[in-house]
């Protein structure tokens, strides 16, 4: 197959145009000792040919129309209303580029700036960018906007033991260049009353998860005046279906807000493309990573809408620049608009508290049974810990073989923790699928 | 394009209405924690209709690949086959979750690894991990990677970068984030990286070199084994942009230059969509002594099975999970569909058509350095009295073509960057000549029409300063 346009006769015309005669001749100026390599690649392919193949490649793999899905710990099995996928694949969305022409970008430039308002609202923040890559490296990008708001004077950073495993080996890998440290996170008894214990002159934020890893929401009542009050800044990681029903970390005080938009009508995808929320407050807005959009007027006095704040980015200042994003998740962060606009105000609570009622009625029934205890140290949301009578990893391959994935084994991020299962339960099980897991839970103990 | 303002999905809204279904609670309510509970979520109440009536409105004001030419430089802006949407929307892909056991998730496993194995035979490296989101994000991860090399050596003095002035804009930041200094390094009469410039900084404690190539000016280094030589005399690396290896398929293997590592862009060679902005991926490879430090996860084969690794000395994880894997199953598709031959015919036409377009215009819209371009070329728009480049640019768009990239690179006044790419017509290209020639004649004639262009969009040229000083980033209400 080639997408190519050019016959023959064409590529005749166009090399008398240029002066030579071969295409081959353009490539003069490349080392010919290793010019015109051959590839070792299989041989083209018909479309019939790819689709069957590709078929017979996504057949090898479970998915969550055919199991009863109970695993999340990060990644999340909610519900894409088929509106989403209809209007973000619309060719103009998905076929353009960063809308550096925003006279022939309005709708891009539009979408990005109802997607900032309407996440806004969501997470109680003044400001929201346009996104980044995912949860975790919005997350990143947090801590170091957290140190360089002190003019890069502080250089720890406090991080919550109960900030999802894999976002807090992130952040270290994009701190390891830096002389800035993470405390904290290693110690799992550190709560939220010794994480404010350690806050000194060198912190720059608090990093705390809520709901946290383990589902559980953190007691935020308070703790920004304690951050606040050691001149340090408090991120705050969310889950954006979470905030359909609970109090906004805005509403704690919160400087900095992330969020894993996967959850806003996106698919799993095996773990990207996902949608990195990122917010904070007017005062902080200049010291914000990532692109943003912003409202304006043509020349005309008509509203129109165009990237701004961009000398923070690097093709202005390039050396002073902080962060090296120059995109952002587009077309997840259009689908995420659109899932909330269709959602609205109704929707997503009702999303949040189906999520709720199920998940608490699973805890229930699990908590029941002989052998099984579920951890109750906090109200949850939508996950939580299930201690085991006997290993986890062992009960979910015995359920995977009745087509139930029951949960995250937390001795693969926890080692210690060996009889432990993060449950997760959202709109997408039914009862039945939940009273499904309870047995076959019942059965292998 | 459509013409009228689209309302915002707030001004929009009506209480009560709705664009959902959703099943009724089939378990007992469980009691609600009340100290911890909101009371509303402020966003908009629409129908469906209304829903979907705005966002193609939306779209109706986009240019994008599908509806005009997109002769973006650096950027790609290649025909997206449908076929990649096809099969990144299989339910075995999407639906899959990156944390279910590797035995129900093998046919992914396999993909990644057949992919990584595909961009080391293209780019002709040791190794390949697909793991980083985006460009910027793989050449992070490829600075990151470099830096290990050097401590694990125990060679802790190396601090200083070095970076052509025809570098990416994003370079300078990578190397500020992985702790080191940018030095810039000046381009030569011919386009070229300075070669005795850049031999008189080289020492001890060099980094090593940052280096697209071609170049951002759409030229091949004319001296690359020297210039990488002389980056290994002292001791450094060579970094590679794969941001222009639409340039090279089939044609030359950075790796057989001797590029030490360098990220690839699926999202432009590999015709991966742009989506507004991304997503993109940045897979990085690398040659035999770098390969312990590449990113995790890593996809290898053990016997029949296929499982994800993390090197022994790994730089370590950049994102949450294993790449962005949607990107992963169109790039796949795509080289799958090409094949080799059909790989280097990409190539061979993308430096045809680039060619090709330069011999029409340079008469006009003169070209600093005016030797063979590779994949795309540098003009400069300042065709007449008080006409600039951004005034050429917005008056394209009158003619129905999306700009050029614009004053960049920073070396060349007035830049015009322009890539044709491989998938477009010879007709299109002689229209978006006839249209840059007219304009040079509009140019002469009546600049007005040009500093007012453009005059068929929905909204004229806007703001931009007004936006920065007061900024306006959500609706207010």
């Amino acid at each position: 197959m080639s997408y190519v346009a050019n016959t023959a006769n064409d590529q005749q015309a166009m090399l008398a145009a240029i002066g030579v005669d071969t295409v081959e001749a353009l490539f003069e100026v490349v080392p010919q000792a290793v010019r015109f390599p051959t590839l070792e690649l299989p041989r083209s392919l018909s479309e019939i040919e790819v689709l069957a193949e590709m078929g017979r490649l996504a057949d090898e793999n479970a998915e969550a129309n055919h199991y009863s899905w109970f695993l999340g710990a990060g990644a999340y099995n909610h519900f894409v209303p088929s509106v989403v996928p209809q209007l973000q694949m619309r060719a103009e969305f998905y076929t353009a580029y960063t809308p550096y022409q925003p006279e022939a970008s309005q709708g891009t430039l539009q979408a990005i700036f109802e997607y900032q308002s309407m996440v806004a609202e969501l997470t109680g923040m003044g400001v929201v960018n346009a996104s980044h890559y995912d949860g975790s490296t919005s997350l990143a990008e947090a801590a170091i906007m957290s140190v360089n708001s002190t003019k890069g004077k502080r250089t720890k950073i406090l991080v919550s033991p109960n900030v999802h495993p894999q976002y807090r080996e992130v952040l270290k890998t994009y701190l390891q260049g830096t002389d800035l440290r993470v405390e904290g996170d290693e110690e799992p008894a550190n709560d939220l009353a010794a994480l404010t214990g350690m806050l000194d002159k060198e912190t720059a934020c608090l990093i705390v998860q809520s709901p946290n890893f383990f589902g559980e929401l953190e007691d935020l009542e308070g703790l920004a005046e304690r951050v606040h009050g050691a001149g340090a800044l408090l991120v705050i990681h969310t889950d954006p279906i979470s905030l359909g029903l609970f109090k906004p970390p805005g509403a704690y005080g919160a400087d900095i807000v992330t969020g894993e938009g996967q959850s806003l009508g996106n698919n799993l995808n095996f773990g990207g493309p996902y949608l990195g929320i990122f917010a904070t407050t007017d005062k902080l807005v200049r010291k914000m990573p990532g692109r943003v959009v912003g409202q304006t007027v043509d020349t005309a006095g008509k509203r129109g809408f165009v990237l701004t704040l961009s000398t923070r980015e690097q093709h202005i200042r390039r050396e002073k620049a902080t962060s090296n994003i120059c995109t952002n998740q587009g077309l997840i962060a259009l689908g995420a608009a659109i899932y909330l606009a269709a959602l609205g105000k109704q929707g997503l609570r009702q999303v949040a508290e189906l999520c709720y009622h199920k998940a608490h009625y699973a805890a229930a029934e699990i908590d029941r049974l002989a052998g099984y205890e579920v951890v109750k140290r906090r109200p949850f949301f939508k996950e939580f810990v299930v201690k085991c009578p006997k290993p986890a990893g062992e009960i979910a391959r015995q359920l995977t073989e009745q087509q139930i994935l029951p949960g995250y084994v937390l001795s693969r991020s926890y080692p210690e923790r060996s009889h432990e299962l993060l449950v997760c339960v959202t709109e997408m099980n039914s009862k039945a699928q939940i009273d499904q897991l309870v047995r076959a839970l019942k059965e292998v103990a | 394009m459509w013409q009228a303002e689209e309302p915002l999905l707030f001004e929009m809204s009506s209480p009560g209405r709705t664009a959902f279904s959703l099943p009724a609670l089939d378990v007992p309510a469980a009691e609600l924690p009340a100290e911890l509970i909101r009371a509303e979520v402020n966003l908009p109440e629409i129908s469906e209709l209304e829903l979907v009536r705005h966002y193609v409105r939306l779209s109706q004001k986009n240019f994008s690949i599908d509806t005009h030419f997109y002769p973006l430089g650096s950027c790609t802006m290649k025909y997206n086959p449908k076929v990649n949407e096809a099969t990144a929307a299989l339910e075995g892909f999407a639906r899959s979750h990156p944390l279910q056991p590797e035995g129900l998730a093998q046919g992914n496993l396999e993909l990644m690894y057949r992919l990584q194995e595909a961009l080391k035979e293209i780019s002709g490296f040791a190794g390949v991990s697909l793991h980083p989101a985006a460009g910027a994000h793989g050449e992070f991860a490829g600075v990151l990677i470099m830096r290990a090399y050097h401590v694990a050596k125990g060679d802790l003095n190396r601090t200083k970068m070095l970076i052509p002035n025809s570098a990416h804009g994003t370079y300078p930041a990578s190397v500020a984030m992985s702790g080191f200094e940018a030095v810039e390094i000046p381009s030569d009469e011919r386009g070229n990286v300075d070669l005795a410039a850049l031999k008189a900084v080289c020492d001890e404690t060099v980094v090593g070199l940052m280096l697209t190539n071609p170049n951002t000016l759409g030229l091949f280094e004319e001296q690359i084994e020297a210039v990488i030589e002389t980056i290994h005399g002292c001791g450094g690396l060579v970094y590679g942009d794969g941001a222009n290896l639409n340039a090279l398929l089939g044609v030359a293997r950075p790796g057989d230059l001797g590029f030490d590592v360098m990220h690839f862009n699926l999202h432009k060679t590999f015709t991966t969509p742009h989506g507004g902005g991304g997503p993109g991926s940045g897979p990085v490879g690398v040659n035999q002594k770098l390969l312990p430090f590449l990113p995790c996860p890593l996809v290898v084969k053990e016997g029949d099975r296929y499982t994800a690794i993390t090197p022994e000395q790994s730089i370590g994880r950049l994102k949450a999970f294993h790449g962005n894997f949607g990107m992963h199953v169109r790039a796949l598709t795509y080289i799958l569909m090409m094949g080799e031959a059909g790989l280097r015919e990409v190539t061979y036409n993308a430096v045809l058509n680039a060619n090709y377009l330069k011999a029409r215009l340079e008469q006009v819209y003169p070209v600093k350095y005016g030797r063979t371009c590779m994949h795309e070329f540098v003009a400069m728009g300042d065709i007449a009295e008080g006409v600039h480049t951004m005034d050429v640019a917005k008056r394209l768009i009158d003619y129905g073509f999306h700009p050029p990239t614009v004053y960049f690179p920073l070396i060349v006044h007035e830049a015009l960057m322009i890539e044709p790419t491989e998938t477009e017509s010879k007709e299109t290209l002689d229209r978006f000549v006839e249209a840059l020639l007219k304009i040079a004649e509009e140019g002469r004639e009546n600049p007005d029409l040009l500093h007012n262009a453009p005059h068929s969009t929905p909204v004229g040229r806007l703001d931009e300063v007004g936006a920065a000083r007061k900024p306006v980033l959500c609706y207010r209400g």
